[in-house]
């Protein structure tokens, strides 16, 4: 019978040093200089580590893109798996081990464009999942085309004359279809973007967390958005925080975005449901 | 005991998935494939097994694999339309060589086709369907008894190799009514998949000379890193041309290095054949009824049937095919083995097709009609 225990723990009362974390031998990391997806690593880390979350109970299931680069230099249990379908390749491992922590590490292109469907699926579903959407803006990996949260006027290499689609606003997408937790945060604030992924960590359901990130090489630089201190300083005027989040648009800031917990509510997890059901079909007990 | 049982072929599979071990299942519900759904949506959860019906086939697949890399039998059952969806992952389950088991419930094609009518038209889509070159196994039962014991079959080939495997047959034994002897669950034998034991020096790519790599689960403290990046014995990406070609040539390898597990054909009056008919599924079993029908009129007919489509048997084909003056493959399908079958006979003996694409099976007449006619002429 599937058992939902973890096997081990860490201790979370010593201090965090992410060289614990890390696959040092996969080091240099890829990432570009000034990339956002480094502060979003080490805020899981610290997350993972202030849960007491035992590397070996830890999966972390990414997709394809700058994102799906992530997972590989966690040691933990590491999937890079196909464009769009970590949610999916998640679904399978969770139920198959629900004693195993699952993390997915995707991105705007990965979970949005070609993983839009298992995103909300996933959210419907309500599996104990949770899914990290690393938002940049672009498609990084293969040399900056335009994605669904490519801003209007955003110059990529696929709107050449500017972005003219309107953008997919990830979490409330997510609310929309369930999920039992749905926060936003950015990079700037690394310590409360790890406080964030914490309380997704330690949601019981489907989690999801937008972390605005930055990539600086392929978009910063076409958009003249400045260097990589320019650009994390200017997620704060891009963004309202949660206090404020109901506050109206204002015309002068038309794309900014709210950050914080915007859900978190308790809703039947999947696995626990789908178990009783099944001791339920067994005779084991009354439904 | 063995136990004697009318069965559909589709209930059939489902049995003997349970039988087989298998304790995950995904799936979208596609006809003429349903039914395994259908009956494993209430029998999974009877022996702790799961049953998770997916947004799509693409998502099935993945939970799939997701299951299999934690160390579960997993299975998802499909049609066409369903296989075309699942081939890249099917491909990434061969690169990073996670067990599982694909049905394919063939129905008339291209495109939506025809639901409710069978065909063979998958054949070569097992084969290529997914990008690259990729370790294939493809079994192709021809009665519902057949559905059960090559269902487990798969089973036992996908965790032995570690690859997908993939269990063709047609809509017609799919929805067939037959007895079915189904063995005491004793008799039934799946090899245990080949984990890591925890020895130092161990790489999750490392494999034996069997070229199969022991597999670690997550928890057990390995701590492995799974892509379908090309990758080193070390399980970590490379782009080096001569690790490449390693890794490659040994992932390919493992097929031939264990044909003689994989390979399976069953042959009816083939060794003195003139006309050898190479025919499998249900087209099979017309050509068995024509073979019968042509010895007793004195034309020496002959059947070859391969069950493991691919890799093609093609040692003990090519043995039986060069005693013949021709070879025929009737398929529903425009002529997609018979490709297969020309490359392993060549130009002698000639090798024709019989094709039908009309969504009817083919039947003993046209195969009996077809072999008299190469009987004259060859």
């Amino acid at each position: 019978m599937l058992d939902a225990t973890p096997k081990t723990t860490c201790d979370q009362k010593a201090p965090f040093d992410p060289r614990e974390w890390l696959r040092l031998a996969a080091m240099p990391h890829f990432m570009c200089p000034g990339c956002g997806h480094g502060i979003a690593l080490r805020a899981l880390l610290a997350a993972v580590h202030d849960c007491g979350i035992a590397k070996d109970d830890l999966a972390v299931v990414c997709g394809i893109g700058c994102s799906g680069r992530v997972g590989g230099y966690i040691d933990a249990n590491t999937m890079h798996t196909t464009h769009g379908r970590p949610l999916a390749f998640a679904t399978g491992l969770k139920l198959a081990r629900p004693d195993l922590t699952v993390v997915v590490v995707t991105g705007d292109g990965d979970c949005l464009a070609i993983g839009g469907n298992h995103l909300i699926h996933a959210a419907r579903r309500n599996l104990d999942i949770t899914c990290l959407m690393l938002n940049n803006e672009v498609y990084g990996m293969t040399g900056g085309q335009a994605s669904p949260t490519t801003a209007a006027t955003r110059v990529t290499s696929t709107t050449q004359s500017g972005a003219i689609e309107p953008t997919f606003d990830a979490c409330a997408l997510a609310a929309a279809a369930g999920a039992g937790f749905v926060g936003r945060e950015v990079t700037r604030q690394a310590p409360a973007l790890k406080t964030l992924i914490a309380r997704a960590l330690r949601h019981k359901g489907f989690a999801f967390v937008e972390v605005m990130s930055d990539c600086t090489e392929i978009y910063g630089r076409k958009n003249d958005l400045g260097e990589a201190p320019e650009m994390i300083l200017s997620q704060k005027a891009d963004m309202r925080p949660e206090q404020h989040r109901d506050a109206p648009d204002q015309p002068f800031r038309p794309n900014a975005l709210p950050t914080g917990v915007f859900v978190e509510r308790d809703l039947p997890e999947y696995g626990e449901r789908l178990r009783a059901h099944a001791a339920a079909i067994r005779g084991e007990i009354t439904p | 005991m063995t136990t004697l049982t009318a069965l559909h072929g589709n209930h059939a599979c489902a049995l003997a998935a349970i039988a087989a071990g298998c304790r995950f299942f995904a799936g979208y519900p596609i006809t003429p494939s349903s039914e395994i759904a259908e009956h494993l949506s209430h029998a999974m959860p009877k022996v702790g097994g799961t049953f998770v019906q997916m947004e799509d086939e693409i998502a099935s697949i993945a939970a799939v694999i997701g299951a299999s890399l934690g160390g579960l039998r997993a299975m998802t059952a499909t049609s066409g339309p369903g296989f075309s969806l699942m081939q890249e992952n099917i491909g990434y389950a061969a690169m990073v060589e996670a067990p599982c088991v694909i049905v394919d419930v063939m129905r008339g094609g291209p495109s939506t086709g025809m639901p409710t009518r069978p065909a063979q038209g998958d054949v070569m889509q097992a084969r290529f369907g997914s990008h690259g070159d990729r370790p294939v196994v493809a079994l192709a039962p021809a009665s519902v008894q057949e559905i059960y014991t090559e269902t487990i079959r798969a089973f036992d080939l996908a965790e032995r190799l570690r690859t997908p495997v993939t269990v063709l047959y047609d809509q017609v034994i799919a929805q067939l009514l037959e007895s079915v002897a189904v063995p005491a669950p004793s008799a039934v034998r799946v090899r245990e998949r080949k984990w890591a034991n925890g020895a130092s020096g161990w790489e999750p790519y490392a494999a034996d000379d069997d070229g199969v790599p022991a597999m670690a689960r997550p928890g057990d403290g390995h701590r492995v890193h799974t892509t379908g990046l090309t990758h080193a014995e070390s399980g970590f990406p490379t782009q080096a041309p001569p690790v490449v070609d390693r890794m490659m040539r040994r992932l390919l390898g493992k097929i031939d290095v264990n044909r003689a597990l994989i390979e399976k054909h069953e042959t009816l009056a083939a060794e003195d054949a003139e006309v050898l008919i190479v025919a499998y599924g249900i087209t099979a079993r017309a050509a068995r009824r024509a073979v019968t029908t042509l010895r007793e009129t004195g034309v020496k007919a002959g059947l070859f049937r391969p069950i493991t489509l691919w890799p093609f048997p093609e040692a003990a084909l090519a043995r039986l095919a060069g005693r013949a003056r021709a070879v025929l493959v009737p398929e529903m399908n425009a002529g997609q083995l018979v490709l297969e079958i020309q490359r392993i006979v060549g130009h002698t003996p000639p090798v024709r097709p019989l094709t039908r694409i009309d969504g009817e099976p083919i039947a003993p007449d046209e195969i009996t009609a077809a072999v008299r006619e190469l009987a004259v002429h060859a």
